[in-house]
């Protein structure tokens, strides 16, 4: 793959229902790309718990992602309300999610720890009444 | 095991997905929450949980599990089923409680496969 592949979407955000849209799309180009199945399902997972973030946090946002030969890049923007606190919202279990969320199955606190830990980096700017844009980084081994 | 086992075992109904009872399942997690579920497993094929909304196939789908079971008899709408058939998930739905559920799955040989070390 000489050149990077950019993918946009938007994450309507009020739908639960389709959130995740995003991340199967990404999913499938993925797996007819031919990369690393474990790269794939990293990928996966941590765009999945930033759509879904994106949507019961944020009203939804728009998401960029550029799949290299050495990585696969993900930049999550939204105009939503902000991060107070960066580092308690990465601490496990935390979450200002309201209880509806937690009914949904998401809300446990999980969201950011599980994107951090399943990428390679993750950076997290956020302006409290403006929005949030977290990137993250996949590499991809090189065989 | 297989999906098969699985239906058998938990006496349950097939939903959608009956051309797949034949794929093996090694591990299995049992969880309403799906961000537990997204943080803890690894390399899991069924997916036991009382939760029912089409996110439940996304996290299986983003897991590469190949089984979702859900207890306590309950039964997904149209498009959750939809959704699995498109994605060649297995629905199953079995009337035993999330503890027996796991507990005859375990029984049976099915791991968590993420025990303590």
């Amino acid at each position: 793959m000489s050149q990077k592949i950019i993918m946009n979407f938007t994450v309507p955000g009020d739908d639960f229902t389709r959130a995740g849209e995003a991340s199967s799309a990404v999913k499938r180009a993925l797996k007819q790309l031919g990369l690393n199945s474990d790269v794939i399902r990293r990928v996966a997972i941590a765009m999945y718990e930033g759509e879904i973030n994106m949507v019961i946090h944020a009203n939804g946002g728009e998401i960029v992602v550029e799949i290299g030969s050495d990585d696969v890049q993900m930049i999550l923007t939204d105009h939503g309300p902000g991060i107070q606190d960066i580092a308690l919202a990465m601490r496990e279990g935390y979450s200002t999610a309201p209880d509806e969320v937690r009914n949904l199955g998401f809300g446990a606190g999980m969201g950011l720890p599980n994107m951090k830990k399943y990428t390679d980096e993750m950076t997290i700017d956020s302006i409290v009444g403006q929005g949030t844009t977290v990137r993250m980084v996949v590499r991809v081994p090189q065989s | 095991m297989t999906v098969g086992d699985v239906r058998n075992i938990l006496q349950a109904r097939v939903l959608c997905g009956e051309d797949f009872m034949e794929k093996t399942v090694h591990t299995a997690c049992g969880s309403d929450m799906m961000s537990d579920v997204l943080a803890y497993v690894k390399d899991q094929s069924v997916l036991l949980t009382g939760l029912v909304n089409s996110q439940v196939v996304r996290t299986a789908e983003m897991m590469d599990m190949v089984c979702i079971v859900f207890v306590r008899g309950k039964v997904p709408d149209d498009a959750i089923l939809e959704l699995a058939k498109e994605k060649e998930i297995v629905i199953l739905s079995t009337n035993y409680r999330m503890f027996t559920a796991c507990g005859l799955l375990f029984d049976h040989g099915l791991r968590g496969g993420c025990e303590l070390k």
